[in-house]
């Protein structure tokens, strides 16, 4: 047992902590996810240089065999400024993906361009029907010669405005809601038949509703075998709620210093009404939600590369309830306390609040992964 | 005892309804229905309607101007008028000047400012709040100087709800520095077209235009727009703390939320079953059901108890709080309905400016602001801390 970050990891936190500490100020934020495209190049670039895009992946495919505390490290710092670059979107659910279910081929030629910052990937995973069932695939990938021809539409897809590849999965076979028949193609943005309506989401970040209208993709397209796709992506959302549940507790951290620190200065009735114990109480309920969060936000990051799948299911769904409980606890009470401030847009309490509530809205909310994690214990 | 209505009552409902049904603009009944922010004209309109009819004060009694429903017409009125698409009033006037003008008004001001706001021909604000004195209102430092017959006012005043759509401020403001803090406060009638007033909007984090910051520079107010003598505002305000009545409205409001609730657990789907018959998420919707039914009952008793004159009194305070908890609780169900449409936004939507098509369920995109929007229901109008403060004190004796 070691719950210590290793001199590496340590590294690593200072260099993501400065890097918001310098660069994602709440104006400077504020400023950045107001532009068009809501985040920036030049940021991006920066992020290959320090090693973070490349960070998770292999070495043998251009990556540096970052595991995932590396991960963890990274978007936990991300959340502490609401970092909007789309490091998850590209990284983490695109790069995921093709670890766990690309070939060896597929790995070799993208994900050296993804370590480069020079491709951006997007995850299509939901639909229209599906809520959080990842199973519930209706977009379709027939077979055409050697071909596919993939229709259909994918919802809500983070970081697909300005993705030059997306990875979606569509159904080669089986009903509705079968996991097998599942299968995972890779798609060029540009590729004929292909369109995106992006749009900002709540919380400032950037997603969109990708539209499958007859496109055609060659066999090597394919992820993995036919019709077997579907564990693959499993396990890519595994792993990327554990990152998430990382940058909800750097959210939640931010946001617990914010408050402490208004309650220890703003006075009524002739004293800070941090003086008011039914507050003290409150605060110290928002300090150990944190803690609890942040301990599972590490006991993910250890356990979610287990071999078994079944723990690695406990972790993620144990984890992403507790996510749930603690942001939405942390982000209503910090409104709360604030008081009328808090309901502003010109005050950072909100957006945090924003983000924590969106990232419960994203791979499965509590009572979805209540249910997971009761059925996999 | 019985919760029942007369078939007389029921018949008044469906009166009520009907008279909304076909006098609600289409335009502003589409914008209510689909959550989008009303322009100041659109506020207007409709509270014009209203008080055209007679019916802007339900709360008022015929000797004072009002229709004089009964309690339970008043308690029906409401709800005819929420059931049937409308939208939220800015009630400063009829729930607050208006009673605090018949109760220590001279006859030169129930004259000049009653029939208005009968009428909504005149809007009104609250303008209580201030960046220093919020929860601690005694505080308040916005200032008002004797110069003549006239008060010249001095400060700011914050977080005023709907002071963009009104007319008029009803204002406590600080006249004398020596006495006692509660001693010092004077209740004055702020023209907001003095020169002067500066209003200036603060977006919520829901993306909206709901309230507003003032600026006071050297405002001056006639003396005849003082309530009652100089050092009365606390006391004004005090009287006013026991007929809040508003919380009935939202007893209203949070029906008419859980049928909009219903109607999207029948669309969306789980499983490709609908969320209506998601066991999970069934028994939330049972849950806040019956917390609802449990504020209507008391909400009803509240108001027979005040039928037969006995004061309110600090029990407004547990309608407050479970009111707005049963309120902001739909809101949330309502988000978390829409799962990954809960987090599309782009704020032409909510303002009724958008060039872009909607991407989800068109019911879907105001459930994240009005969720976000919700939060402050436990903040506004007196937190819910001081709430229970007050109950602590008040019902306790604590
Ligand atoms: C099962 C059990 C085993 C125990 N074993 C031991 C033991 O082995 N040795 C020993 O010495 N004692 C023991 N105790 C006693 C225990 O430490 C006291 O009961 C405890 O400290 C509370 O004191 P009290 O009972 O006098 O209640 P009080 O102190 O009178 O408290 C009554 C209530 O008021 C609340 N309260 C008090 N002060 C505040 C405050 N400042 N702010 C907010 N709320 C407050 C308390 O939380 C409690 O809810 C035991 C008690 C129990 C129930
Ligand atoms: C949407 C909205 C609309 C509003 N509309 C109006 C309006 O039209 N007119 C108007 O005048 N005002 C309006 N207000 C202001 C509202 O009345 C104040 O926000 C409220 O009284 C709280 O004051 P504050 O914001 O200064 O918070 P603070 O008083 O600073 O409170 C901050 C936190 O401290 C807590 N707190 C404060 N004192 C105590 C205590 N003694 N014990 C325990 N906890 C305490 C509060 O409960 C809160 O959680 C509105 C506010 C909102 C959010």
């Amino acid at each position: 047992m070691d719950f210590e970050l290793s001199e590496d990891q340590v590294l690593l936190q200072e260099s993501v902590t400065r890097f918001v500490a310098d660069n994602y100020s709440f104006e400077q934020r504020r400023k950045l996810v107001d532009t068009d495209q809501g985040y920036s190049d030049k940021q991006w670039s920066q992020f290959a240089e320090l090693g973070w895009l490349g960070m998770p992946f292999a070495e043998d495919v251009g990556g540096y065999g970052g595991t995932p505390v590396e991960t963890m490290v990274v978007l936990e710092e991300f959340g502490k400024g609401l970092v909007a670059e789309p490091y998850i979107s590209t990284i983490v659910l695109g790069g995921g993906a093709l670890v766990h279910g690309g070939t060896a081929a597929q790995q070799q030629e993208l994900i050296p361009q993804v370590a480069e910052g020079n491709l951006k990937l997007a995850l299509g995973f939901a639909e229209r029907q599906s809520r959080y069932n990842l199973a519930d695939v209706q977009t379709k990938a027939e077979k055409s010669g050697v071909d596919y021809v993939l229709s259909g539409m994918k919802s809500v897809v983070f970081g697909a405005p300005t993705a030059n590849k997306f990875i979606v999965s569509a159904r080669t076979g089986g009903a509705a809601r079968d996991e097998g028949g599942i299968s995972l193609f890779l798609v060029d943005a540009d590729a004929s038949g292909v369109s995106v309506r992006g749009y900002p989401t709540v919380d400032g970040m950037r997603a969109g509703e990708v539209t499958l209208d007859g496109v055609k993709v060659g066999a090597d397209a394919l992820m993995g075998a036919e019709g077997e796709g579907f564990g693959a992506l499993e396990t890519t959302i595994d792993y990327a709620i554990a990152a998430t549940a990382a940058e909800a507790v750097g959210a939640m951290s931010a946001l617990n210093d914010m408050t402490l620190e208004y309650i220890k200065t703003r006075e009524q009735f002739g004293q800070p009404i941090g003086k008011f114990q039914v507050l003290q109480h409150r605060m110290v309920d928002m300090f150990i939600a944190h803690e609890e969060a942040k301990s599972m936000a590490m006991m993910a990051a250890m356990r979610i590369d287990d071999e078994d799948p079944n723990e690695r299911r406990k972790a993620a769904s144990a984890t992403k309830v507790q996510i749930a409980k603690s942001a939405r606890f942390v982000g209503q009470q910090a409104i709360q306390l604030h008081g009328g401030i808090g309901m502003t847009d010109e005050y950072a309490a909100g957006h945090y609040f924003k983000r924590l509530t969106m990232i419960d809205r994203s791979y499965g909310d509590g009572d979805y992964h209540l249910a997971r994690f009761g059925a996999v214990s | 005892m019985h919760m029942n209505f007369s078939a007389d009552e029921l018949a008044f409902e469906q009166k009520v309804a009907a008279f909304v049904s076909e006098n609600l603009p289409a335009d502003i009944k589409d914008k209510v229905d689909r959550g989008i922010e009303l322009t100041r004209e659109e506020v207007r309109r409709w509270m014009e309607i209203l008080g055209q009819k007679g019916w802007a004060a339900t709360n008022w009694d015929k000797k004072d101007g009002g229709p004089g429903f009964t309690i339970a017409e008043k308690f029906l009125a409401e709800d005819a008028i929420f059931m049937n698409g409308a939208p939220k009033m800015v009630h400063f006037g009829t729930r607050m000047v208006g009673p605090v003008l018949l109760a220590f008004g001279t006859d030169a001001q129930k004259a000049k400012y009653v029939p208005k706001i009968l009428t909504s021909e005149e809007v009104w604000c609250q303008g209580y709040s201030e960046p220093q004195a919020g929860s601690d209102l005694a505080q308040l430092q916005c200032s008002a100087e004797l110069d003549g017959d006239e008060y010249v006012v001095n400060g700011t005043k914050i977080w005023t709800t709907s002071a963009h759509c009104a007319d008029r401020m009803f204002a406590l403001v600080r006249t004398s520095k020596e006495a006692r803090k509660q001693e010092g406060i004077t209740c004055l009638l702020i023209d907001l077209k003095a020169p002067g007033v500066e209003i200036r909007p603060i977006i919520t984090l829901d993306g909206k235009h709901v309230f507003n910051q003032e600026f006071f520079d050297n405002v001056r107010v006639p003396v005849s727009d003082r309530i009652g003598e100089e050092g009365d505002g606390w006391k004004i305000a005090k009287f006013l703390l026991g007929h809040e009545r508003s919380n009935a409205t939202y007893v209203s409001m949070n029906k008419r939320n859980l049928r909009k609730l219903k109607e999207i657990m029948a669309d969306q789907r789980a499983d490709g079953e609908r969320l209506a018959d998601d066991p999970g998420f069934v028994r939330k919707l049972a849950d806040l059901e019956q917390d609802m039914l449990a504020t209507t009952t008391m909400a009803m008793r509240q108001l027979a108890a005040a039928s037969a004159d006995k004061p309110v009194g600090a029990e407004a305070s547990i309608m407050k709080l479970r009111v707005m908890d049963a309120y902001k609780q739909c809101h949330e169900l309502m988000m978390e309905a829409g799962a990954y449409y809960a987090q599309p936004f782009e704020r032409g939507h909510i303002r009724g400016e958008a060039n872009t098509e909607w991407v989800g369920p068109d019911y879907l995109y105001r459930m994240s602001p009005d969720y976000f929007e919700s939060r402050a229901m436990s903040i506004a109008g007196g937190s819910h801390e001081i709430q229970k403060d007050i109950l602590a004190k008040r019902a306790l004796g604590l």
